[in-house]
C-alpha cells in the first residue's frame, strides 16, 4: 500500500494522497494530469493497477467529476482516485478508455447521468436514456417535472451518428462519426427477443449468417436506481438490490448491508454471519441452476431448463419458508438478518445437498458430454485474459478465461476466509469453460454450505441497531462476488440519514459491453451461445 | 412376393369395390369419378385435420411427459380437446394485413406448404386397398411432392418483408435442398432392394419381413440417414433452424397470424407424420403386419390386426422417436447442419447405395 | 349467470360479483338463440387457447418462467404455447417495469397483436410502477398505454396469483360477445381513440 503512495508523491507532486473511510488509498487529481497517472497506475510495474473496477459519477454542487476504482490483479491491491472536472458549465475531462476499454462504457454512462463528457473517447452518445432527453438526471439540479421528459408512444429519435471529441490546439473539437458502413445489413435483435434474457437491444450488421458488427443498445429497464436512492433513508435503500439482479439478491444486500455496518461500525453476530453466507451460497446455487437450463433453452434443448428448475424450485423453498417470498426477499438487514431461520431449515439444505451431485451428474449427462452441443459451445467466443481484465469480466465469466477474480478469495468478507472452497478457474476462455465453471461452482458452493449447515451456532439473529441511521460522513466501497460477478457498491454520506450518492457497480454492464468484442466473425447462432454463456441480466446493467 | 389371397388381412377393395360398382349403376363413368373424387378430398380433409390435432396433442403430452410435467389435461377428458380449442381459435383469429409487403405470394405461400403435404397423402399406403391412387412411379411422386414446400417456407419469408423471416428462409432453403439429398438417396436404396417404385409393390415385397430385417446393414445404414434427414426436412429439433425461436423469434412465419399461421403450424405435424409415414413404408413394412417366417399361428393373428392401424401406429412411433430428438437435443449451428450432411450424410448415403446393390446383385440379403 | 371454469369451484372465486355484472350488462340488450351459440363456441375456444407472448422485462418475467415448469405447469391449462411473434399471441403478460424508453417498444409489440387481444398486467411495477413509481424513467402503470384486462399485484405475483389471473381472463372472454352487443371490445375502440397508434413517420 505504501508503494502506490509514495509511488504517486513522488511522480505527481500536485496530487494528494490519503484513504478513504473504507481504508482504500484515495488519491486526488487534477484532470490535465490524469491520463499521464492512468497510465502509470496501470503499467508501473510496481503498482500494476489493470482493472478499473468502476467510475463513480458525483456531483459535489459546485463541481462534477469521477472517482475511478482501481484495482490490481497482481498485487491485490486497490486504489481509488478522484478526478474533477474543471468547469460545471462545460465539464469536460480527459478519456481513460484507451487503457482500459470497459472505459469507454463507463464513460457513456457517465456522460448519460451526469453530462461529463470525456475527450478522446471513441464513441460519446447515451447510453440508457433517449438522446433526446433533456437534462441529466443524476446532478443535483436535475428536474425531474415529467412534463419535461414525458412517457411517450412515440418511437424514439434514431441515429446511427456517434460523436468523438478531440482535443486540437486547446479547444475542443467534435466530430461526428458513423457506427456503422453505409452497405451494412444491419438486423434488430432486441429489446424483445426471446434469446436476449430481458430487453437488451443489439443492432447487429452481418454478412450472411456472419456478424460484423454489435452496436448495444441498454436502458430499456433502466429505472433510475440510484436516483431513487439518493431520496431514502439508508434502510430503505436494501429493497431495490433485490430487484436489481434478482437471482442475487441476497448476495447484493449482503454487499450494502457489509458497507453499512463498516460504516456504523457494527458488529454483527456469528449467527447472522453464517445465515447471510449460507443464503448466499443457496442463491449462487439456484441462479446457476436458472443459468444451465435457460442456456441449454437458448441452444434449442428446452428440456433442460425443467430438470434445472426442479433443483430451483427446491431451493426457493428453504427460501420461501426463512425469508418468506420465492425472489424478492429483503432478508438481510443492518446488523444481521430479517428473521430468524425457519425451524428445518438445516434439515431441507441436508436434503438439497443430498440430491444436489445426483443433478448435477444428471445435467452432464444430458447436456454436457452431448456432441452437438460441445460442437456448438467449444472454441465459440473465446475470451483471452488480458481482455478479460481490460473488460472487466469478473465473475463466472472471468473466471473461465484464466482470472482468477473472485472477491469471495481476493478480498475474503464475513466468515469467507475461514470456510474451505476451492475457486474455479479454467484457461479456455470459450463458452464451454463458462458453462462448465459454473457447474463447477455449484459444487463449490455445495461445499461451503456442507461446512456451514451442521454449525450454525446459537445467538442473536439480529444485533441491536439505532432507529434511525445516520452514516458519518465520508465515503466507502465494497465488493462481493455476486452470482455473475464482483458486485460494487460506492456510498458517500454527507452526514445525514440519506445517502448523498449510491453508486452500484453491476458485473453486468461489462458483460453486456464484451459482447461486441467476442461475437466479430461469428456466426448469427453464436451470438445467442456467447449471450447466454455470459449470463448476464439485463436490470442489473440498467439499473 | 407375398401372396395377399393366403392370409386373412382384410382387403380394403373390398369395401370401395362395391360401393364404386354401386355408384356406376347409375352414375355416368365420369359422374361417378367426380363423386369419388370429392367424397376422397372430404376424407382426406378431415382425416388430415384430424391428424394434425391429434398430432399437436400427442406433442405437447410426450414433451411434458419428457419434462416432468402433465401437459394439457383440463380441456376436455384428458385434455384431448385442446388442439381443437387451438384449432378454433386460430380459424377466427384475426388476418393481420401489412404494408410493403407482396400481398400475392404473402397469401400463396401457406397454401403451397399446406397443398404439399397434402400430396403426398394421396401416395401413402393408408391399408391394403386403401390407397387413394396407385402408379408405377408413386414414391418418385412422394419425393416431388414433399419438395414443393420448401418453395412455401422460401416464399413466406421472403414477401414478408422482414430481415428475420428472410433469414429464416435463406436458412430452410440451404437445408431442405441439403437434405433433400440424404432423403432420395436413401429412398433409392430402398427401391433398389424392393425392386419397384410402386408404393403397393414396396409393401407386398416386405410380406415376409420388413425390409428393415431383410436389408441387412445397408437397410439399416439407409434407416438411420432417413431419420436424421427427415428431421431435417421437417425443420424440427435438433434442425429447426429455419424456425430457431431463440434467435429468430417465430423464423420465415414471424408476421403471418391466424389461420395462416394456422396452415403452418399444421403442416408442420403433418410433415412430421408424412417423413415417419414414408420411413414405415419403406422400413417397416407399411400397412405390412408383423410376419415372422414359420410362425404361422402369430401371423395369423398379427393379420387380423387392421392395415390402416399398423400403418398408422407404426408411423406415430416412428415420429414419437423423431419428437424425442426434438425434446433432447441442442440445436444444431447453421454450418454444422451443411456440414454434416455435405460431408458426412452425403457420402454415406452414396456408399450405402452402392453396398445395397452389391448386396442385390450377390443375392446377400434375406 | 354463473361463469364456472373447470379449473375452480365457482365459490372459490373471489370476485363473482364483478364477473355477474359483466354479464348482466351483457344480457340486458338480448341475444339471439343461434348468435347466442355460436358465441358459446368462439368463446369455448377463445376462452381454452391463450397463447402468451414471451414479453417479460424483469423479476416477474423468472416467475413467468416458473409458471411454465413442471411445478406449476401451465401447459395443463394450455397456455405453454408461447409465441415470440406477437402476430400469433393472444395475450401479453407484462411482467415487469416499464420504463420511457421501453414505452413505445411495448405499445408497437401490443399494436402488432392479433385481434382479440389482451393484456395482463403483471406485479406493481407494470400495474402502478411499483417500488420505482417515483423514478425519473418509469411509466406509472401502464393503463395509459394499453387498456388492461386483469391486474395481478404482487412483486412479483406468486405463480399462484398469476394462475388465477390467466384464469380470471379466460373467465371473462367466457362473456364477452362476438356477434354484435355490447362488450370489452368497444371500450378499447374508446380508448385507441385517446391512445391513437402511432405512425412510424412514414
Amino acid at each position: 500500500m505504501a508503494n502506490i503512495q509514495e509511488k504517486i508523491a513522488e511522480l505527481f507532486p500536485a496530487a494528494t494522497v490519503g484513504n478513504d473511510n473504507s481504508g482504500i488509498v484515495q488519491i486526488t487529481v487534477a484532470d490535465e494530469q490524469w491520463h499521464e497517472m492512468a497510465k502509470t497506475l496501470r503499467d508501473d510495474p510496481d503498482t500494476s493497477m489493470d482493472y478499473l473496477v468502476t467510475i463513480v459519477g458525483m456531483d459535489w454542487v459546485d463541481k462534477l467529476g469521477c472517482i475511478y476504482y482501481l484495482m490490481s490483479t497482481k498485487h491485490n491491491t486497490m486504489c481509488s482516485v478522484r478526478v474533477t472536472a474543471p468547469d460545471r458549465d462545460k465539464p469536460y475531462m480527459h478519456s481513460v478508455s484507451d487503457l482500459w476499454r470497459i472505459a469507454e462504457i463507463y464513460e457513456r454512462e457517465v456522460y448519460d447521468f451526469y453530462g461529463i463528457i470525456f475527450i478522446n473517447n471513441p464513441d460519446m452518445r447515451r447510453l440508457f436514456l433517449n438522446i433526446d432527453w433533456v437534462g441529466y438526471p443524476l446532478r443535483k439540479d436535475y428536474d425531474e417535472d415529467p412534463s419535461i421528459n414525458p412517457v411517450s408512444i412515440e418511437n424514439e429519435r434514431q441515429t446511427d451518428l456517434t460523436s468523438v471529441y478531440k482535443e486540437e490546439n486547446g479547444k475542443v473539437v467534435k466530430t461526428e462519426r458513423e457506427i456503422f458502413h453505409k452497405d451494412d445489413f444491419v438486423v434488430n435483435i432486441g429489446p424483445q427477443h426471446p434469446a436476449t434474457h430481458g430487453v437488451l437491444r443489439f443492432r447487429t450488421a452481418v454478412d450472411g449468417e456472419t456478424i460484423k458488427k454489435i452496436d448495444v443498445y441498454m436502458g430499456y429497464i433502466h429505472r433510475g436506481v440510484e436516483k431513487l436512492c439518493e431520496s431514502l433513508q439508508y434502510p430503505q435503500t436494501l429493497h431495490f438490490l433485490d430487484r436489481l439482479d434478482y437471482f442475487s439478491g441476497q448476495i447484493y444486500h449482503h454487499g450494502l448491508c457489509l458497507l453499512y455496518e463498516k460504516a456504523l461500525d457494527i458488529q454483527v453476530s456469528r449467527r447472522a454471519q453464517v445465515i447471510r453466507v449460507m443464503m448466499d451460497e443457496l442463491s449462487r446455487i439456484a441462479s446457476h441452476c436458472l443459468f444451465i437450463g435457460t442456456y441449454c433453452m437458448d441452444l434449442g434443448a428446452t428440456t433442460m431448463l425443467f430438470y434445472t428448475l426442479r433443483v430451483r424450485e427446491q431451493i426457493l423453498d428453504i427460501f420461501e419458508k426463512s425469508c418468506g417470498a420465492r425472489m424478492t426477499f429483503n432478508y438481510a438487514c443492518i446488523g444481521g438478518v430479517m428473521q430468524d431461520i425457519a425451524p428445518d431449515f438445516a434439515d431441507d439444505v441436508r436434503a438439497l445437498l443430498a440430491i444436489l451431485p445426483k443433478n448435477i451428474k444428471e445435467y452432464n449427462k444430458i447436456f454436457t458430454g452431448n456432441v452437438i452441443a460441445k460442437n456448438r459451445m467449444e472454441g465459440v467466443g473465446t475470451l483471452s485474459r488480458e481482455d478479460a481484465i481490460s473488460y472487466a469480466i469478473t465473475g463466472p465469466s472471468g473466471r473461465a478465461s484464466g482470472w482468477a477474480c473472485d472477491m469471495r478469495k481476493l478480498q475474503p468478507y464475513s466468515i469467507y476466509g475461514e470456510l474451505d472452497f476451492d475457486e474455479v478457474v479454467r484457461e479456455e476462455g470459450d463458452s464451454m469453460a463458462r458453462f462448465k465453471v459454473r457447474m463447477d461452482e455449484m459444487e463449490q458452493s455445495a461445499r461451503i454450505l456442507s461446512q456451514l449447515v451442521d454449525n450454525i451456532p446459537d445467538g442473536e439473529y439480529c444485533v441491536k441497531v439505532p432507529k434511525v441511521v445516520k452514516l458519518p460522513k465520508g465515503q466507502w466501497f465494497q465488493l462481493v462476488e455476486g452470482c455473475r460477478g464482483a458486485f460494487g457498491v460506492y456510498v458517500e454520506s454527507d452526514g445525514s440519514t440519506k445517502p448523498f450518492r449510491l453508486k452500484i457497480a453491476p458485473p453486468c454492464l461489462p458483460l453486456a459491453a464484451v459482447v461486441d468484442h467476442i461475437t466479430q466473425g461469428s456466426k448469427i447462432a453464436d451470438l445467442i451461445t456467447i449471450g447466454g454463456s455470459l449470463d448476464y441480466i439485463v436490470p442489473d446493467m440498467d439499473r | 412376393m407375398y401372396n395377399l389371397s393366403d392370409s386373412h388381412i382384410f382387403d380394403f377393395s373390398r369395401v370401395t369395390g362395391p360401393i364404386h360398382d354401386w355408384l356406376t349403376g347409375f352414375l355416368p363413368g365420369w359422374a361417378a369419378t367426380t363423386v369419388e373424387c370429392v367424397a376422397i378430398g372430404v376424407g382426406l380433409l378431415l382425416l388430415y385435420a384430424l391428424l394434425a390435432l391429434f398430432y399437436i396433442y400427442f406433442e405437447r403430452k410426450v414433451c411434458a411427459a419428457f419434462q416432468c410435467r402433465l401437459g394439457p389435461n383440463r380441456v376436455g377428458p384428458f385434455g384431448l380437446l385442446q388442439s381443437f380449442a387451438d384449432m378454433f381459435k386460430i380459424l377466427i383469429k384475426e388476418l393481420i394485413s401489412l404494408n410493403h409487403i407482396d400481398k400475392f405470394l404473402f397469401a400463396l405461400a401457406p397454401y403451397l406448404v399446406i397443398i404439399a403435404s397434402m400430396l403426398c397423402f394421396a401416395v401413402l399406403p393408408w391399408g391394403d386397398g386403401l390407397q387413394i391412387i396407385d402408379f408405377n412411379i408413386g414414391i418418385f411422386f412422394l419425393i416431388a411432392c414433399s419438395s414443393i414446400g420448401v418453395l412455401g417456407i422460401l416464399l413466406a419469408g421472403w414477401s414478408s418483408n422482414n430481415k428475420f423471416t428472410l433469414i429464416g428462409a435463406l436458412r430452410s432453403g440451404a437445408q431442405m435442398v441439403s437434405y433433400e439429398l440424404s432423403i432420395g438417396l436413401s429412398v433409392v436404396t430402398m427401391v433398389c432392394l424392393a425392386g419397384s417404385m410402386s408404393v403397393t409393390d414396396i409393401v407386398l415385397a416386405q410380406g415376409d419381413g420388413w425390409f428393415i430385417f431383410k436389408g441387412h446393414i445397408a437397410a439399416i445404414i439407409a434407416f438411420v440417414i432417413y431419420m436424421i434427414a427427415g428431421t431435417a426436412e421437417t425443420n424440427r429439433g435438433p434442425f429447426d433452424l429455419p424456425e430457431a425461436e431463440s434467435e429468430l423469434t417465430a423464423g420465415y412465419h414471424t408476421e403471418y397470424s391466424g389461420i395462416h399461421f394456422g396452415f403452418f403450424y399444421l403442416a408442420e405435424y403433418l410433415n412430421l407424420f408424412i417423413v415417419s409415414g414414408v420411413a414405415t413404408l419403406l422400413f417397416f413394412g407399411g400397412w405390412m403386419p408383423l410376419h415372422i417366417p414359420g410362425l404361422d399361428g402369430f401371423n395369423a393373428v398379427m393379420d387380423y390386426i387392421p392395415t390402416p392401424i399398423w400403418f398408422i401406429g407404426k408411423a406415430i412411433a416412428l415420429s414419437f422417436v423423431i419428437i424425442w430428438f426434438k425434446w433432447t437435443f441442442p440445436r444444431l449451428r447453421i454450418d454444422q447442419l451443411l456440414t454434416l450432411e455435405w460431408k458426412y450424410l452425403l457420402p454415406i448415403s452414396l456408399f450405402n447405395l452402392a453396398l445395397m446393390v452389391c448386396f442385390i446383385t450377390l443375392g446377400w440379403h434375406f | 349467470m354463473e361463469v364456472t371454469t373447470k379449473s375452480m369451484p365457482y365459490e372459490a372465486w373471489k370476485d363473482n360479483e364483478y364477473i355477474e355484472g359483466l354479464v348482466k350488462e351483457l344480457q340486458e340488450s338480448g341475444t339471439n338463440v343461434i348468435v347466442g351459440s355460436f358465441d358459446k363456441l368462439i368463446n369455448w375456444g377463445r376462452s381454452n387457447s391463450l397463447w402468451p407472448l414471451t414479453f417479460a422485462t424483469s423479476c416477474c418475467g423468472i416467475e413467468f418462467v416458473s409458471l411454465g415448469a413442471a411445478r406449476f405447469d401451465m401447459a395443463r391449462f394450455g397456455w405453454e404455447v408461447a409465441r415470440a411473434s406477437p402476430r400469433q399471441a393472444d395475450f401479453m403478460m407484462v411482467a415487469g417495469t416499464i420504463v420511457n424508453r421501453m414505452v413505445p417498444v411495448f405499445r408497437r409489440l401490443y399494436d402488432q397483436l392479433a385481434e382479440p387481444k389482451y393484456v395482463i398486467a403483471c406485479g406493481s411495477c407494470a400495474i402502478s410502477g411499483g417500488p420505482f413509481r417515483k423514478s425519473y424513467h418509469v411509466a406509472k402503470g401502464i393503463e395509459d398505454i394499453v387498456p388492461v384486462d386483469v391486474f395481478v399485484p404482487g412483486c412479483p405475483p406468486r405463480p399462484e396469483a398469476m394462475i388465477y389471473g390467466i384464469m380470471q381472463l379466460s373467465r371473462k372472454i367466457k362473456v364477452e360477445k362476438f356477434f354484435g352487443g355490447v362488450n370489452r371490445q368497444e371500450s378499447r375502440e374508446e380508448f385507441l381513440a385517446k391512445h391513437p397508434i402511432p405512425t412510424d413517420g412514414e
